[in-house]
């Protein structure tokens, strides 16, 4: 049963992928007018010109172009960069680190504030706590990333002194980027947290724990948080891909050198082959880690792997 | 909780100012050389931004702006986004099984990445803003449809109208979108929030409206280059931004409860699209 459930579930996904190389090959066709007068300007020598139209292929019929496309995809080959003059693989390999980097750090600094706040704000339900908790909450979804990002290279950087403006140098560097993008995570797991801790505060193993007279903050962390992160841990994979979206404008915003960046820098330079690879980049990895996190979760709980579930 | 009228203060004053703009003697595009980066003072309360333009009058033409975005996106995704996912739902077969294709690739992108792309690759402008949203959006109220219109299918009412040989067009119209109407209408007052962040997530990437247009999000990208002479270019239109957007949520929030709309997992906010 577990198998058929994952044959099934990785066709789906490739047949999504699929949809998205479609959609992104057409997205080259979407630059109003010639691409390649766009790409080169108006002023550009018809040899040069030439030699664009030839490398990205648009003398040859839409048909073709796409047939080769999916053949050079299919040997992981996502074509030269029309800027830097390199294949675009290299680039998003040079670049894939420091995203990685900032993702997990804004997890982890997104995980720091959920927990304690949603516990507390479950524990602690309807008094001043939980109102406090809820308003922090709601400010967290609230504050868009290309602000809060600046504001906090005012007070952090310029103000205080205390981190870098922008860039990636050591750790320190690494602090402003990551609560940017952690914020609103944070906000979102922690109403998560909240009604996941909610639901297991009635549970019948709640009540033995604490018939037997154990102390509250035990029954709290081991009964009741361990039962309740279950869901959430799996719903973090989906969340996952906010982050990812999340990081192309606060990678922006400090100048992170990711993959985020990578797809701003290309369009303002008109590199539309490293826009179209970034993009399918980044989806395909959403795909990917949906597809992990509908694993994750077949694996922890027996009833939907065994088909209770569509 | 917060008493309703505050943020429905805050939300009709923006729309008002919005609506009115055009009326208001209003100059944001007048260059005023010595005031250049100027902070607020009793003359200008926001100050001057690095063109020496009032601050102030910018704010209230963003809104214009950031409002009429949120109004042609969310209006355009919801008409079409509804209207396939009821088609499909109800339609079933293969035209249910295309539709949900369809929209497991536009799921496919995180956020606003594909809106990104496209207003990139189409270049910037107000239009492009409108068309790359929608492009997003619509994916969200087609999907809300369908589950909404799959579960109506089966209710008895519906099941009667078929018997007494009603045309499916009509019992569309009259026997299920009429019940379907409250989640949507909750749905789209999340999605409202979610298009003022992405039109200004653009406008701030240099993708949205094109200068001397304002935006709250250019003018915070403007305002990101002198942030230590000049913080008030960026502090003053994320104000505006947060203050709308965290309105739209907690009125979006009191109308889930209001309209009792149980589809969603209680007190969890909609997270914005960037």
């Amino acid at each position: 049963m577990f198998i058929r459930f994952l044959i099934s579930r990785f066709l789906t996904a490739l047949a999504v992928v699929f949809g998205v190389v479609c959609l992104v090959f057409f997205l080259l066709h979407l630059v109003p007018g010639d691409p390649v007068e766009v790409m080169l300007g108006e002023s550009a020598r018809p040899a040069d010109r030439a030699a664009l139209q030839q490398a990205l292929g648009l003398n040859q019929p839409v048909h073709v172009q796409f047939v080769r496309y999916m053949a050079n995809l299919s040997q992981f080959d996502l074509g030269t960069s029309f800027y830097s003059k390199r294949p675009i693989r290299d680039l998003l390999l040079e670049r894939l680190p420091a995203t990685v980097e900032l993702g997990v750090a804004a997890l982890l600094v997104a995980l720091l504030m959920a927990v304690p706040l949603g516990i507390l704000a479950a524990v602690k339900k309807g008094t001043a706590w939980d109102v406090a908790a809820t308003g922090i909450a709601l400010f967290g979804v609230s504050i868009p990333n290309f602000w809060m990002g600046p504001m906090l290279i005012l007070v952090g950087a310029l103000w205080l002194g205390w981190f870098p403006v922008s860039g990636r140098e050591g750790v320190a560097s690494l602090v402003l980027p990551a609560l940017t993008l952690g914020t609103a995570l944070a906000a979102i797991l922690s109403r998560m947290i909240r009604s996941a801790m909610l639901e297991i505060m009635n549970e019948d193993f709640m009540r033995t724990a604490r018939g037997k007279g154990l102390a509250e903050r035990t029954v709290i962390l081991r009964h009741g948080l361990r039962n309740a992160l279950l869901p959430v841990i799996t719903l973090v994979g989906l969340q996952l891909g906010a982050l990812l979206s999340g990081a192309v404008i606060t990678e922006t915003v400090f100048s992170w050198p990711g993959i985020g960046s990578l797809v701003v820098e290309a369009i303002h330079r008109r590199d539309y082959p490293v826009v179209q690879a970034t993009v399918l980049c980044i989806s395909t990895s959403y795909v990917a880690l949906n597809v992990l996190t509908d694993l994750a979760y077949a694996w922890i709980d027996p009833r939907v792997r065994l088909g209770s579930q569509p | 909780m917060m008493r309703p009228w505050i943020p429905l203060g805050v939300i009709l004053l923006w729309a008002l100012v919005a609506l009115l703009a055009p009326a208001l003697p209003l100059s944001p595009n007048s260059i005023d050389l010595p005031h250049i980066l100027t902070p607020g003072s009793p003359d200008e309360w926001l100050g001057y931004d690095d063109l020496g333009r009032p601050v102030f009058d910018r704010l209230l033409v963003g809104a214009r702006t950031s409002f009429l975005v949120a109004f042609a996106v969310v209006g355009v995704s919801l008409v079409i986004g509804s209207l396939l996912g009821t088609i499909g739902a109800y339609a079933g077969g293969w035209l249910d099984l295309v539709l949900v294709r369809v929209m497991d690739v536009f799921l496919a992108f995180p956020g606003i990445l594909l809106a990104i792309a496209l207003a990139g690759v189409m270049g910037p402008g107000i239009d492009n803003v409108v068309i790359a949203l929608s492009v997003v959006s619509w994916v969200g109220y087609a999907r809300l449809a369908r589950a909404q219109v799959l579960s109506m299918k089966e209710r008895d009412h519906v099941h009667a109208a078929v018997a007494i040989g009603t045309s499916p067009p009509r019992i569309i119209a009259r026997h299920v979108l009429p019940l379907i109407g409250a989640p949507l209408i909750v749905e789209a007052s999340f999605g409202m929030a979610s298009v003022v962040i992405g039109e200004a997530g653009l406008s701030f990437l240099g993708l949205g409206v094109q200068p001397p247009t304002a935006s709250w999000g250019s003018m915070i990208r403007d305002g990101t280059r002198y942030m230590l002479v000049a913080p008030h270019m960026v502090i003053a239109p994320g104000l505006a931004l947060m203050g709308v957007v965290l309105s739209v949520n907690v009125l979006g929030d009191r109308l889930r409860d209001w309209l009792d709309v149980k589809n969603q997992p209680q007190n969890s906010f909609k997270s914005p699209l960037p």
